[in-house]
C-alpha cells in the first residue's frame, strides 16, 4: 500500500468515527430546536456541504491557474477532481435545502436567492465536466478545462450579488449576518465539517488516482493502435 | 495603432463575408421573429401584461438569436483551416478575438434594432419612452453576451456537437448579464427612468463588461494556441 492510500484509509477511517459520533451527539444530547424541532439538525450537513463545495471550486481555480502556468497534467487531474467533489457536496445542499424547506416552509424550491445562486453555480461546474467530455485529445481538454473554470469562478461572485438583489425567503445565515445561533449548535456546525471535509479529501485523492489511471490506460491504447 | 488597425481589418473582413453570404444573419433574425411569435402563446398577450415582462421576453429572443450569431463566428474559419492561417498571421490573438467581437457586436445589436420595433407592433409596446437610457442598457449588455460568448465560440470551435455546447456553457455564464439586462429593459419599456437600486444594475453590467472583456483578452491564446 502506498502513502496516498494509507493516507486515503486513515482520513476514511477518522471521518466515519468522528461522523457516527457526531451524529449520535446530534440525535441524542442536543436539544430540538425552539421553532423548527428535530429536522433543525439538517443544518449540521447543509451548510458545512455548502462550505465544501465552495472551497472545491476555489481549489479548482487554483488548479486552473497553476495547470496554464506548469502545464503539468497532475494538475488537471487535480482539478477535475476537486470539481466533482464540489458538485457531490453542492448536490447534498442542495437537496438537503430541499428537504428542510418541504417540511419549514412547505415547498420543495422557491426563488430566493442562496438557492438559486447555488444552483447557477452547480450548473456552471457540471457546464465544465461536460466540456472535458467534448473535448478528446488529452492537453486540450485541460487547457480549455482550466480556461473554464478561470471564467466560471469569475462569474461567481457576480451571480450572487446580482441574484441578491431579488427579494430573500432564506433564513438570515446564522453564522456571519444578523441571524443568532446557540453556541452548541455552532460548535457541532464546525465539528461536523471536520469529518465532511475528510471525506472530500478520499474522494479527490480517489478520483485523482481514477483519472491518472485512466490517462495511463488512454496512452496505452494509443500505443496498442499505432501498430 | 498597428493593433487597432489589426482589429478593424478582422472585423470588417467577417462583417464583409456575413453581409455577403448572409448566413449567419438570415438564421438568426427569423429565429430571433419565431421566437417572439412564440411567446405570444405563452402568455395573454395584452400590452399591461406584457409591459411586466417586457425586458425578460426581448432578451432571451437577444439571446436565443444571438447564439446562431455566435456559433458562426469561430467555424466559419474552420474550411480550408483559415483559423491555423490566422494563428499564424502577425495579428495577435487579442486583435483577433477583438476583431471578431466588433463584427459579432454589430450583427447582434443589428438583430435588436429589428426586434424592438417588430416587437413593439406585435404586443402593442411604446417601447422608446426612454429611448437613450434604452439603448445604453442594449449597448452594455449586448457587449457582454458579445464577449462571452466570442471566448465560448473559440473555446468550442474545434469539439464535437459544437452547436450544442456553446449555449450550454454559455448561458450560465451570462445569467447576471442577462438579468441586469432583463430588469433594466423592463422598468425603461414600462416608461420609467433608471432610479434608485435600478442604478446598481448598470453598475453591474458595467463590472461585467469591463471583467470579462479583460479575462478574454489575456485568456484568449491560450483558448486559440495553447
Amino acid at each position: 500500500m502506498g502513502m496516498r492510500e494509507k493516507v486515503m484509509v486513515v482520513l476514511g477511517a477518522v471521518a466515519a468515527m468522528l461522523l457516527t459520533r457526531n451524529i449520535w451527539v446530534m440525535l441524542t444530547q442536543l436539544p430540538d430546536e425552539a421553532f423548527q424541532g428535530a429536522i433543525f439538525r439538517i443544518i449540521f450537513f447543509h451548510v458545512p456541504a455548502a462550505f465544501t463545495c465552495f472551497l472545491c471550486f476555489f481549489l479548482a481555480l487554483v488548479a486552473g491557474i497553476v495547470y496554464l502556468a506548469k502545464k503539468s497534467l497532475q494538475w488537471d487531474a487535480f482539478a477535475v477532481s476537486v470539481t466533482e467533489v464540489g458538485l457531490a457536496f453542492g448536490a447534498i445542499n442542495l437537496i438537503s435545502g430541499m428537504i428542510w424547506a418541504r417540511i419549514i416552509w412547505g415547498i420543495w424550491w422557491t426563488w430566493d436567492w442562496r438557492l438559486t445562486s447555488m444552483l447557477v453555480c452547480w450548473l456552471l461546474y457540471a457546464g465544465y465536466l461536460v466540456l472535458r467530455r467534448a473535448v478528446e485529445e488529452t492537453t486540450e481538454r485541460a487547457r480549455l478545462g482550466a480556461v473554464m473554470l478561470i471564467l466560471n469562478f469569475s462569474v461567481v461572485p457576480f451571480v450572487f450579488f446580482s441574484i441578491k438583489w431579488f427579494r430573500t425567503q432564506h433564513p438570515q445565515p446564522v453564522l456571519f449576518g444578523e441571524g443568532k445561533m446557540d453556541g452548541i449548535y455552532r460548535e457541532m456546525l464546525y465539528g461536523n465539517w471536520v469529518p465532511l471535509l475528510m471525506i472530500a479529501a478520499v474522494l479527490v485523492l480517489l478520483r485523482m488516482k481514477q483519472e491518472n489511471q485512466q490517462r495511463e490506460i488512454d496512452a496505452l491504447r494509443r500505443a496498442a493502435h499505432s501498430f | 495603432m498597428a493593433f487597432i488597425r489589426q482589429m478593424l481589418t478582422v472585423a470588417a473582413k467577417d462583417l464583409r463575408s456575413e453581409v455577403r453570404t448572409k448566413e449567419a444573419i438570415n438564421a438568426s433574425l427569423s429565429f430571433a421573429l419565431v421566437i417572439l411569435l412564440l411567446f405570444s402563446f405563452a402568455f395573454d398577450p395584452t400590452s399591461e401584461t406584457t409591459r411586466e415582462i417586457a425586458g425578460g421576453l426581448l432578451w432571451l429572443a437577444f439571446a436565443f438569436a444571438g447564439v446562431l450569431v455566435l456559433n458562426r463566428s469561430f467555424a466559419r474559419e474552420l474550411p480550408n483551416d483559415c483559423l491555423d492561417m490566422l494563428n499564424a498571421s502577425p495579428v495577435p490573438g487579442a486583435a483577433l478575438f477583438l476583431g471578431k467581437a466588433l463584427a459579432n457586436y454589430v450583427l447582434l445589436l443589428g438583430i435588436e434594432l429589428v426586434c424592438l420595433p417588430v416587437f413593439g407592433v406585435f404586443y402593442n409596446v411604446t417601447w422608446y419612452r426612454h429611448l437613450g437610457e434604452l439603448v445604453l442598457v442594449l449597448l452594455l449588455a449586448t457587449w457582454g453576451v458579445t464577449v462571452v460568448g466570442t471566448v465560448f465560440s473559440a473555446l468550442t470551435v474545434n469539439l464535437r456537437l459544437r452547436e450544442i455546447m456553446l449555449p450550454m456553457l454559455m448561458y450560465p455564464v451570462l445569467i447576471p448579464c442577462l438579468m441586469a439586462a432583463m430588469r433594466l429593459s423592463t422598468v425603461l419599456i414600462g416608461g420609467e427612468p433608471i432610479t434608485g437600486d435600478d442604478v446598481a444594475w448598470l453598475r453591474l453590467l458595467i463590472g461585467f463588461d469591463i471583467i470579462f472583456t479583460s479575462l478574454a483578452v489575456v485568456l484568449i491564446d491560450t483558448v486559440l494556441i495553447g
